[in-house]
């Protein structure tokens, strides 16, 4: 049996650890919203095990993880551990904020599907979910 | 070659506007200042209304050029501040990470991975005591950043501090930003609920003043982090100005007398680069400050009704695209801002999009003000833009703008209410969107980013921040640093401090005892968080 | 039976007590999927009574943050809670802000509480197609209390008291109140009525007023109205202790209509 994809791709945008720059993650929240997305947003100062409880109980397609203080690795390697762990790993991570160029690879072994540093236009982070999220 | 097109901010045909809407006519006569008077309008400087500025006609238009810096251990940090000690900097400002401005200690599950990240990791006053190792603080102006939610806290380091150097704290300048209430509304680093943060806030105020610290300024009201967040330049000013109200009715109604004010306030305001609503904001903005202390407060004393403009250009408005375009963005705000009278500023790296700035981008940076104020002369004189036609009606149009914006948020209640009913979030979000989709739309030019891009970027590298490593042996410091000390004069201080909150006493003195007795920032937030809560956030 | 394995796993998980399979079923309900007919079935004869509880009530009365402290109740009773909060979807892009468990997050380590954002994808009633097995789907993997909050457009009160065993409708002071309660189609389905914001000015005249709507048209007992101030967590206990002193009037009412 194929989950046809009968409904929009569902969201959940989040924000991790103390920073608390919620610009670009609300603005990104309604622009998707406009384009179509079912969005949540999580609000400031979630852990990763909010996030992921949150992830699996609204079986959302994406997290994006929006960090602005140079903490993405340690939030996202235990975002992307713990989904593993709850058999949720078909729900794709995706991190957003200021990373330096050198640390994407590594993020992207650890499992983050795609990296948006700043400048990152928003049609190309719209196309990317909807193609690449799981069928 | 690129054929440069007509100008103007506004992409529709002879529909020319300002950033925040005011429409630009083509071109402005005296007769667009009707009902315009010099004396009423203007003033002299560092006379009521104050529109002119703050500084005396003999000062020209002098401001202070000012850095931040500081991250990593109080180790590193001390490091930095005796090199810019050498370099000839007065100005210590001091970023702290956000576990600290969040009243976490390193070893509390929320600060893992966040310890000397953004800033220097302060867990007790024995961080503070390195920081400051070798430098003795006397006639200096220390601005602790982010001191936002913990001022007292901090203050009480500072006195601390001041103790063991055998210094007045009368000899220092403390300069503390101490403004939650822009925390709640987009900044983030809040731990109590917006009325016991500001009673909080105000027992800083408050105890400067007891104390006569004259040269201090305990309180900083924050306009530049709303506009970060997405406020047009209208409700930066009328929010600024109602927070402001917010904390100075609390100050007032434990019965000081604004206009003995001993200390002084400063305004933070960031700067953009509409060039010309940039200028007018300033000056209408110190006419409305100077207006509200008069009116509401009956304050006569100029030192209180001229208000201190501190500046920052503005960090969003700098693109990841084609970086060394910002200098000139940095460079026209700059110039704003001179022109408008600031007095103190601090102009962003180009590379700041990028993450922290390189050395080169921060020398940049400083070397912008200086051309400014010794190679272009725009500061040889003060406020040279008065008198302009479109400048003055500039200045009135944004007046009252704000001031029917202000207006609105105290007939909500005030700050408070406008933080906990959302108002201000709403609002701000709602500016951000409508930036986001004009940008996106290309109704709003940002060259670089939808006119006259370039295929081939070259990306600035950031430099690299604190290992895991340093969390840890900050966390192996506070542990030992809990062993040692005296952990029943501790336990007797917190007590106190608590007793203290629940008579609603102002707090700086039994935080003081705590803080000298090495109780940790997290332990005392942890006290007060037993009676005031934390904040809780609303919705999007 | 469907020998499908995906599905047969996902019952599996969901019988063991598993979260996510849980999660899943219900997006193949929402998603109308070919399966959904099966498995509301096999759901229908697992129930084990929760008490199912509708939400009503126009935008920003505060429904969000008054399930939030109710939840806060439940919990402290031991029993453990299902939340579906319904957000509309835009009729014309298909999207949606699914902006009401972020007043919820209080709760977002706490295993006993389920909270489920379901967009309505254009359904008329203001309440999603699919509502019924997913109540059922939270019901039979366990969940005591199953909280379920609407849109608040007019003809959702309808499907709710069809699903819920109680509906209650929250109300605020001072938003052209004479008009609210002449939209009488919401209050007849309410079997309580809250006045959330209480702290408001003309929150007792709306109190009277709705008593007086009542008392006008029927000889019925009014149904209780409740003051409460959700933002300062006050009247929250009395409202529960009244949500369940309701049911156990309703289902008694119910037992009497049926002999």
């Amino acid at each position: 049996m194929t989950m046809t994809r009968t409904r929009p791709i569902k969201v959940l945008m989040s924000k991790p650890g103390l920073d608390g720059h919620d610009r670009g993650v609300k603005v990104l929240t309604l622009a998707l919203r406009d384009a179509g997305f079912e969005v949540i947003y999580t609000g400031l100062r979630q852990t990763p095990e909010s996030i992921v409880k949150t992830a699996i109980e609204e079986d959302v397609d994406v997290i994006g993880i929006s960090c602005l203080t140079g903490n993405h690795q340690i939030l996202s390697s235990e975002i992307i551990n713990l989904l593993a762990d709850k058999g949720a790993n078909d729900i794709i991570v995706i991190l957003g904020g200021i990373i330096p160029e050198e640390d994407i690879p590594i993020l992207k072994k650890a499992g983050v599907k795609a990296v948006f540093g700043p400048g990152s236009q928003m049609a190309d982070i719209i196309k990317f979910i909807r193609e690449n999220v799981r069928n | 070659m690129e054929k440069l097109e007509k100008p103007g901010i506004n992409k529709n045909e002879n529909k020319f506007a300002t950033r925040s809407g005011i429409p630009v006519k083509e071109v402005y006569h005296p007769s667009d200042l009707t009902d315009w008077d010099y004396a009423n309008k203007l003033g002299e400087p560092a006379q009521y209304p104050f529109t002119r500025g703050i500084n005396q006609p003999s000062e020209r238009t002098k401001w202070v050029i000012g850095q931040y810096f500081g991250f990593g251990t109080a180790k590193s940090t001390n490091e930095l501040l005796k090199y810019v000690l050498e370099q000839g900097a007065q100005n210590l400002v001091i970023a702290f990470d956000l576990p600290t401005q969040c009243g976490y200690d390193s070893d509390h599950p929320m600060a893992h991975g966040e310890v000397g990240k953004i800033g220097v990791a302060i867990d007790s006053l024995k961080d503070v005591e390195t920081i400051f190792d070798g430098i003795n603080i006397e006639g200096k102006t220390i601005s602790p950043g982010g001191n936002n939610a913990i001022s007292p806290i901090v203050l009480a380091m500072m006195l601390a501090l001041c103790e063991k150097q055998h210094i007045s704290p009368q000899k220092v300048k403390f300069v503390f930003q101490n403004d939650p209430l822009k925390e709640f509304i987009s900044r983030g680093a809040f731990i109590f609920p917006p009325k016991a943060a500001v009673k909080f806030a105000v027992d800083t105020v408050e105890y400067c003043h007891k104390q006569n610290l004259y040269l201090s300024a305990p309180q900083m009201y924050c306009g530049y982090h709303l506009r970060e967040g997405g406020a047009t330049i209208k409700q930066a000013m009328a929010f600024t100005l109602a927070n402001a109200v917010a904390f100075l009715d609390e100050l007032v109604s434990r019965g000081i007398n604004l206009n003995d004010f001993k200390c002084s306030f400063q305004v933070f305001l960031s700067g953009g680069v509409d060039f010309f609503e940039e200028i007018a904001a300033r000056r209408a903005f110190r006419r409305m400050w100077a207006k509200t202390l008069k009116e509401r407060y009956g304050c006569t004393n100029p030192r209180v009704l001229g208000i201190f403009l501190m500046e920052y250009t503005m960090g969003s408005n700098l693109t990841a695209q084609q970086p060394l375009n910002n200098v000139v963005r940095c460079t026209i705000a700059a110039m704003a801002a001179v022109l408008g009278g600031a007095n103190g500023l601090i102009v962003s790296s180009y590379d700041e999009a990028l993450g922290l700035p390189s050395q080169e981008a921060l020398r940049v940076a400083v070397r912008t003000q200086q051309i400014i104020g010794e190679e272009s002369g725009i500061a040889s004189t003060v406020d040279p833009m008065a008198g302009s036609y479109y400048v003055e009606a500039l200045t009135d149009e944004l007046e009252k703008g704000a001031t029917e914006i202000f207006q609105k948020v105290q007939d909500k209640g005030g700050s408070i209410e406008a933080i906990k009913s959302r108002y201000y979030m709403n609002e701000i979000t709602k500016s951000a969107y409508q930036t986001f989709r004009d940008i996106e739309s290309g109704r709003r030019t940002v060259i670089g980013v939808n006119k006259y891009q370039v295929k081939e970027e070259k990306v600035v590298k950031p430099m690299k921040l604190t290992s895991q490593k340093e969390e840890e042996e900050q966390i192996q410091r506070l542990q030992e640093l809990r062993r040692q000390r005296d952990n029943t004069q501790v336990q007797k201080c917190l007590a106190q401090v608590k007793e203290s909150a629940l008579k609603g006493e102002n707090l700086v003195e039994p935080i003081l005892a705590a803080v000298k007795a090495y109780a940790t920032i997290g332990e005392i937030c942890n006290v007060l968080s037993e009676i005031w809560g934390r904040y809780e956030q609303p919705g999007i | 039976m469907n020998n499908n394995p995906t599905i047969e796993k996902l019952k599996a998980g969901f019988l063991s007590g598993n979260r996510y399979s849980l999660a899943r079923l219900i997006t193949l309900l929402e998603n109308e999927d070919p399966a959904a007919p099966e498995i509301r079935n096999w759901v229908s004869s697992r129930l084990s009574g929760a008490l199912r509880i509708g939400i009503t009530g126009s935008g920003g009365v505060g429904k969000s943050s008054l399930i939030d402290r109710l939840i806060s109740v439940i919990r402290n009773k031991g029993l453990t809670v299902g939340v579906a909060a319904i957000d509309p979807s835009s009729a014309f892009t298909g999207g949606a802000l699914l902006g009401d468990r972020i007043r919820m997050q209080r709760h977002n380590d706490d295993d006993g509480v389920f909270i489920r954002s379901i967009a309505s994808r254009g359904s008329l009633g203001g309440l999603a197609k699919s509502i019924d097995g997913i109540i059922n789907l939270m019901d039979a993997f366990g969940l005591n209390v199953i909280l379920v909050e609407t849109t608040g457009v007019g003809q959702t009160e309808v499907n709710i008291s069809n699903t819920a065993d109680l509906t209650v409708l929250v109300m605020v002071p001072g938003y052209g109140d004479e008009i609210q309660l002449m939209k009488a189609g919401q209050l007849e389905f309410a079997d309580i009525i809250v006045v959330n914001k209480a702290d408001r000015e003309g929150a007792e005249e709306l109190a009277t007023g709705i008593e007086d709507v009542f008392m006008l048209k029927s000889n019925e007992e009014p149904p209780p109205v409740i003051m409460t101030q959700s933002n300062n967590n006050i009247g929250i206990e009395e409202l529960y202790k009244v949500i369940e002193n309701q049911r156990t009037i309703l289902q008694s009412r119910r037992a009497k209509s049926v002999t």
